[in-house]
């Protein structure tokens, strides 16, 4: 007993106190930033394992981008990744960067359902499946919850059963042996659900677009209410996607 | 002439220079070497060449670090094969992977069933959905299905049990939920950068093991030579992936047995270290630090002491924490005599890794094949002798502490940063590779095959998991259901490197 008082006692204090404004330690490649320098675009673009560069204007879509840095390496003048880690949004266009505008990524408030902040501002159940994900963004949504991230204290959890749940995060580009399975979950779940889809290989397919071995139908079918990029995502591009998407709006 | 060509870990030999045995030859000679537990088969696969099938089979003589290659070419249509399966156990899950690709039919395979569904299957009728499962019928027992999604944050498979009350008679391990085409992308995506990257994909909590055994693997395809800082780096962040990847594991295996003191303390000490990572490259997982000649994230003196400081302080609160937890009755009740793999299963169905270690297998690159600084090192593997939950957990605390001792010795000597790289020259054409490392969950094989023009015609990745699942089936035999979650955990395999 004594010995577990002692233990508890030389954690300190684990907990991010304001997951809002936390800063991340080292060198994080979070949001890019993209200055007016002109350069070769082609030879640029062609650097991109996934083609997420686009010309005219020069862009970066952070929904395939897999966050590598070499853009960067190579044109340090030109591109440069910020620790800004709040690079979730709501909709598809909202995660492309353009040149020469530093704005932050946000959610695009029209676009959110009401009954979102209605029913879940207090309390977000999600079940998540990983379907081809490689358990990179799995490893970081358990981290979610860990003592450091502590997700559970804005009552947003992961829970055992679709059943149970209020939406379902997706991670991994979707493989076709996971179609299916994906669907029914899916289809468990009770009304009003939100989907969120969370890392490069989800919102894209990543470096896996375009492998036969996929099958991405379900993502045509639905609206999506949440992208979080990263590869992995980070769990604070997480968190704070999740609470711009569920707080309480005047 | 001899029947088989010798090469060392990380060396590029010529195609032709694999002697090319009939069927029973390359049969008798690899399931021979077998009956000698020093030796290891880490890779037997095929490939089209024309349209004949080439086999290609590679096994580990852990004594003298050599890896023995030997090929055949056979028609699958021609017949009905012998099988090495047969003879030695360890090569079942190949030749169920060789039956699924390429259609070769086996007279005496045990257990021909279905790897992963890939989608370059030759029976394209055979589905998912219908795994043809083992059954017993009697009305003593029922079955329980789990999966493929799991309860907890955790990629997809289908465990089903056949139990007798509350007991573990049988566990059939259905996997392919995860398969991406990860293999076939390799020959597509010709940039070094897009087959970089997916290499740091095919398992996402083994980014360092997997990528350090792809560059080493194209570096010598390519005829080059790694700086020290190169492999030192490599080096490091295989070892310190081993620490993050076993505190995070110790965690949840606390969280499977309820004890949210250990859950919380091992949790919160594997943070500093993912975030060490990002310190150096940017990434948690490590993604984007390990490249073919090249390193973007020079380790420093500066970031050495930096993780010095890091594990003077991890270590005491790690002690701490390891020490209740090993003099907890209530947590060693459910860790011991759990989930045991004998030291025979483990040996006959060629269990890797940590696994291995656990049941008194010496298996480990580190030691048997060693590349990087692995030579210097003079690795002695930590080896446990019952094989049940709680040994693997011993070798987890173990090498935690051993490779915390490994890093704090290479940081003696930080390499300088070679500021004067060679550029990669064009990969030799007609040549075939081999790389072997020691990821935290044991042994990765990668192989490469290229054509007269040098571009890759075949791409071959093996995760200790692929040997390991039946393992874990094993493992649960006669134990209760309910502490299957717990031997899961104990084994952590990977369903994506698996799938592929």
């Amino acid at each position: 007993m004594i010995g577990n008082i002692k233990i508890l006692f030389h954690q300190g204090k684990q907990f991010i106190p304001d997951v809002t404004r936390a800063e991340v330690p080292g060198i994080f490649r979070g949001r890019p930033e993209i200055s007016n320098e002109p350069v070769e675009v082609n030879s640029l673009a062609e650097l991109c394992p996934t083609g997420a560069i686009a010309a005219n204007p020069v862009s970066i879509d952070l929904g395939k981008c897999t966050f590598c840095g070499e853009c960067a390496f190579a044109y340090p003048g030109k591109i440069k990744f910020t620790k800004d880690y709040k690079i979730a949004t709501n909709y598809r266009e909202g995660l492309i960067i353009k040149e020469g505008e530093n704005n932050p990524v946000s959610l695009n408030p029209e676009l959110i359902r009401k009954e979102i902040s209605k029913y879940f501002s207090g309390s977000l159940k999600l079940r998540q499946v990983s379907a081809g994900g490689d358990n990179s963004c799995e490893l970081e949504l358990n981290a979610c919850g860990n003592v450091n991230f502590d997700m559970g204290r804005f009552g947003i959890e992961f829970v055992a059963s679709p059943r149970h749940a209020d939406g379902i995060v997706i991670t991994g580009p979707i493989s076709e042996n996971m179609a299916e399975p994906l669907q029914i979950c899916y289809d468990a779940i009770p009304d009003p659900k939100i989907i969120i889809i969370a890392g490069t290989d989800a919102i894209s397919g990543g470096i896996f677009a375009g492998s036969p071995a996929l099958n991405r139908d379900f993502l045509k079918k639905y609206e999506i209410d949440l992208y979080v990029p990263g590869n992995p995502i980070h769990p604070l591009t997480f968190i704070n996607g999740v609470l711009e998407l569920i707080r309480r709006r005047k | 002439m001899s029947n088989y060509i010798a090469i060392k870990n990380n060396q590029t030999i010529p195609l032709q220079s694999i002697p090319v045995l009939k069927y029973e030859d390359i049969l008798s000679l690899n399931t021979a070497f077998l009956t000698d537990e020093s030796k290891h088969c880490v890779n037997y696969f095929g490939y089209k060449v024309r349209d004949k099938l080439k086999l290609v089979c590679c096994v580990a003589d852990d004594k003298d670090s050599t890896i023995l290659i030997s090929s055949s070419e056979i028609n699958p249509a021609d017949g009905i094969y012998p099988s090495f399966s047969a003879k030695h156990l360890a090569f079942h899950i190949f030749e169920r992977e060789l039956h699924e690709n390429f259609g070769i039919e086996y007279s005496d395979h045990p257990w021909l069933k279905p790897v992963r569904f890939a989608n370059n299957r030759v029976n394209i009728n055979s589905q998912i959905e219908n795994y043809p499962f083992y059954q017993i019928k009697s009305e003593e027992l029922h079955e329980v299905g789990v999966g493929p999604i799991h309860a907890g944050v955790i990629e997809p498979g289908h465990f089903r049990f056949i139990c007798n009350g509350e007991q573990i008679l049988h566990l059939e391990i259905q996997l392919g939920y995860q398969h991406r085409g990860i293999e076939q992308l390799f020959i597509e995506k010709k940039k070094l950068l897009q087959r970089t990257t997916l290499a740091e994909s095919v398992s996402g909590d083994t980014v360092a093991g997997h990528t350090t055994a792809f560059v080493n693997l194209w570096e010598s395809l390519c005829g080059y030579k790694a700086d020290e800082d190169l492999k030192f780096s490599r080096t490091l962040a295989l070892e310190l992936e081993r620490v993050a990847i076993h505190t995070g594991d110790l965690s949840a295996i606390c969280t499977d047995i309820a004890y949210q003191l250990g859950s919380s303390v091992f949790g919160r000490l594997r943070t500093p270290v993912i975030n060490f990572f990002q310190t150096w490259c940017g990434n948690r997982l490590a993604k984007g630090l390990v490249r073919a000649g090249n390193n973007h994230f020079y380790f420093s003196r500066q970031l050495g002491g930096q993780l010095e400081k890091l594990f003077d302080a991890y270590e005491p609160d790690y002690n701490e924490m390891w020490n209740e937890l090993k003099n907890l009755p209530s947590a060693l009740a459910r860790l011991e005599k759990a989930g045991v793999v004998t030291h025979e299963q483990a040996s006959s169905i060629g269990t890797v890794g940590m696994a291995a270690k656990a049941s008194g297998v010496i298996r480990d690159i580190r030691l048997s094949h060693p590349h990087d600084l692995y030579s210097h090192i003079n690795h002695e593997p930590i080896i446990k002798n019952h094989g049940d939950v709680y040994a693997r957990t011993q070798v987890r605390n173990e090498e935690i502490e051993q490779s915390i001792g490994y890093i704090r010795r290479i940081l003696q000597n930080t390499p300088e940063e070679n500021k004067n790289r060679k550029s990669l020259e064009a990969p030799q054409p007609n040549s075939f590779v081999l790389s072997l490392t020691e990821g935290w969950r044991g042994e990765i094989c990668h192989c490469a095959i290229t054509d007269e023009k040098g571009e890759l015609i075949h791409y071959k990745i093996k995760d200790p998991s692929m040997h390991n699942w039946l393992a874990l089936a094993l493992s649960v035999r006669n134990n209760e259901i309910s502490d299957f979650p717990i031997c899961n955990k104990s084994f952590d395999l990977s369903y994506c490197g698996h799938d592929l």
